[in-house]
């Protein structure tokens, strides 16, 4: 079909909302914990982070190998925009790819890391949206806790 | 991919006998009306007829007609307007609107307040309609001008305006002649479906657009009834009689009065036909758990639908539906530019984290049941995967 002047100026292509990456991320969420396995999936970490009256809940479960300390499986939840969706996806991901990330490293992840896999954000969207990393903190401080009082038990 | 739009109260294609006329004027009829030689008469002749042909459908004078470009620019004039004109009569001059008003009117409002402007917000019921109790409170004798929008474009609650007029009315007062509170409407939800004669509602301002009914963008006009005195807001070369400096968009507003003209012409059919279609799919959509009507069952536009599903956020299943081919809006913070929750939903009373699932799918000329049917399918299975995909389950009982 031979092209108007409107679809010339269009140059036929309409960008999405945010990145390649969130659309991938957002259309396809990766490791997210579906409702058939939530009673299956084998987990040593639990954490989350925001509120629904924010807007965005993150929610994570993480199974870390005891002996080398690496993330392992991870799934997620979240309540949340677009945007809020694809990056807990995209850190899901990050975490235990490559053999699963040692966790002193997964503490260290910030907002900035998981933006930068996702190809950029909207920087009013940052704040309220990527709250996966401190839902990740938090459940690895669940991990610590839980360690820490078996510690105690064995020491007793 | 074939798409289906239903985002109607943003804004709706320009029809084709619209686009005909405006066609002709753009390239035949170009002159300036300003100039006196035979094009510039032509085109003052067209423009005058354009304003006759609104007067006609408005059942007032033509004079008392005002082009602009576009809704927001008449709620501007109209506002900005009177409030600056009668400002020096009051001690304490008020202007009383409603917490549910469009932002034109919100944002104008908030600007007179930095002028020393006294502005009074009135509350609404659940349904969104303001409580007249609050405006018979709020009137005094220091209040300039009351300003309250026909329908509302979020969730299409019809406001009482009659009865607001008459409450206004009763209140009325006298100063240099003048008589107070001036009273506005925002029309441009309403133009499509409703009665809209000044006369008939009782106001002396009205804003209305093109781009809600068929019409172009960038297209507006605003009533002024006859004895009603405004300071302009744009300076120039003082057409529209001083009120509105720049060359007349005359394709354009003539445009805005074939559209107009046939928007009243079909109200009562586009009605007709649009409620059956608007209760069909608000009845599908709440068979989805977790989901309640926004708005008055009755009482509102015939094209409006919006509803909140809980435990889901409204950018998401905004984007879920778009890919779907289906274009529709929510009142979610997330799809805010400034990330705030609809200022509409908040006034019912609604929670923000019951804001943040809020749908709104607005109907028009070619919307058929087909297409609803393909939107209803498409709404409840993305309810399903996001809900599975969600971290919460709010727990809440609509009032």
């Amino acid at each position: 079909m031979k092209k108007s002047e409107a679809d010339l100026i269009l140059k036929n292509e309409v960008p999405w909302l945010y990145s390649k990456k969130v659309k991938e991320h957002f259309f396809n969420p990766k490791n997210f914990m579906k409702p058939s396995e939530e009673k299956k999936f084998k987990y040593n970490a639990y954490g989350e982070a925001g509120s629904a009256v924010c807007g965005d809940l993150m929610k994570f479960w993480l199974w870390i190998d005891q002996k080398t300390e690496k993330i392992k499986k991870a799934r997620w939840r979240t309540f949340g925009c677009g945007s809020a969706i694809a990056s807990t996806s995209m850190l899901s991901v990050m975490i235990t790819e490559k053999g699963g990330m040692p966790l002193t490293k997964a503490q260290k992840i910030k907002p900035q890391d998981i933006m930068k896999r996702l190809g950029g954000l909207p920087i009013i969207k940052i704040h309220c949206s990527v709250l996966g990393d401190e839902a990740l903190r938090a459940a690895i401080k669940d991990y610590e806790r839980q360690k820490n009082e078996k510690n105690k038990n064995r020491q007793k | 991919m074939k798409r289906i739009y239903l985002d109607y109260a943003a804004t709706t294609p320009v029809r084709p006998e619209v686009k005909k006329i405006m066609e002709e004027f753009q390239s035949k009829y170009f002159g300036n009306p300003s100039a006196i030689y035979f094009e510039g008469r032509q085109a003052k002749t067209a423009l005058e007829n354009g304003r006759k042909l609104i007067a006609e459908i408005l059942k007032v004078k033509p004079q008392e007609i005002i082009f602009t470009n576009g809704g927001t620019e008449s709620i501007n004039l109209a506002i900005f307007g009177v409030s600056r004109r009668y400002k020096k009569l009051f001690k304490k001059p008020r202007l009383i609107t409603s917490q549910i008003e469009h932002p034109s009117v919100l944002e104008t409002m908030k600007q007179l307040k930095k002028e020393g402007f006294e502005i009074i917000y009135l509350p609404t019921d659940k349904f969104g309609t303001v409580i007249t109790d609050e405006l018979k409170n709020s009137l005094n004798r220091q209040t300039l001008l009351v300003s309250i929008m026909y329908a509302n474009n979020e969730i299409g609650t019809i406001q009482p305006i009659t009865t607001i007029a008459k409450i206004i009315k009763d209140k009325k007062f006298s100063i240099a002649n003048t008589q107070f509170p001036i009273f506005h409407t925002d029309g441009c939800q309403a133009a499509g479906f409703l009665e809209i004669r000044p006369k008939k509602l009782g106001v002396d301002l009205m804003s209305l657009n093109g781009s809600k009914i068929y019409g172009p963008k960038a297209s507006g006009l605003l009533y002024i009834k006859n004895g009603v005195q405004l300071e302009p807001l744009i300076f120039g070369g003082g057409q529209e009689n001083n009120l509105r400096s720049g060359t007349e968009n005359v394709a354009s507003w003539i445009g805005l009065a074939k559209a107009l003209e046939l928007a009243q012409k079909e109200r009562g059919s586009e009605t007709k036909k649009l409620i059956p279609l608007r209760d069909y799919l608000i009845k599908n959509i709440l068979e989805i758990p977790k989901s309640f009507l926004n708005g008055h069952s009755k009482n509102r536009l015939p094209n409006n639908v919006n509803v909140t599903i809980l435990d889901i956020e409204g950018e998401a299943m905004v984007l879920q539906l778009d890919k779907c081919g289906i274009s529709a809006s929510t009142g979610s913070a997330c799809h805010s530019k400034i990330l705030r929750p609809s200022h509409v939903l908040t006034a019912i009373g609604l929670p923000r984290e019951v804001i943040h699932g809020s749908l709104r799918l607005t109907l028009g000329r070619n919307t058929t049941k087909k297409d609803l049917d393909y939107a209803v399918k498409n709404i409840k299975q993305i309810v399903k995967e996001l809900r599975e995909i969600s971290a919460v389950k709010i727990s809440y009982e609509k009032k």
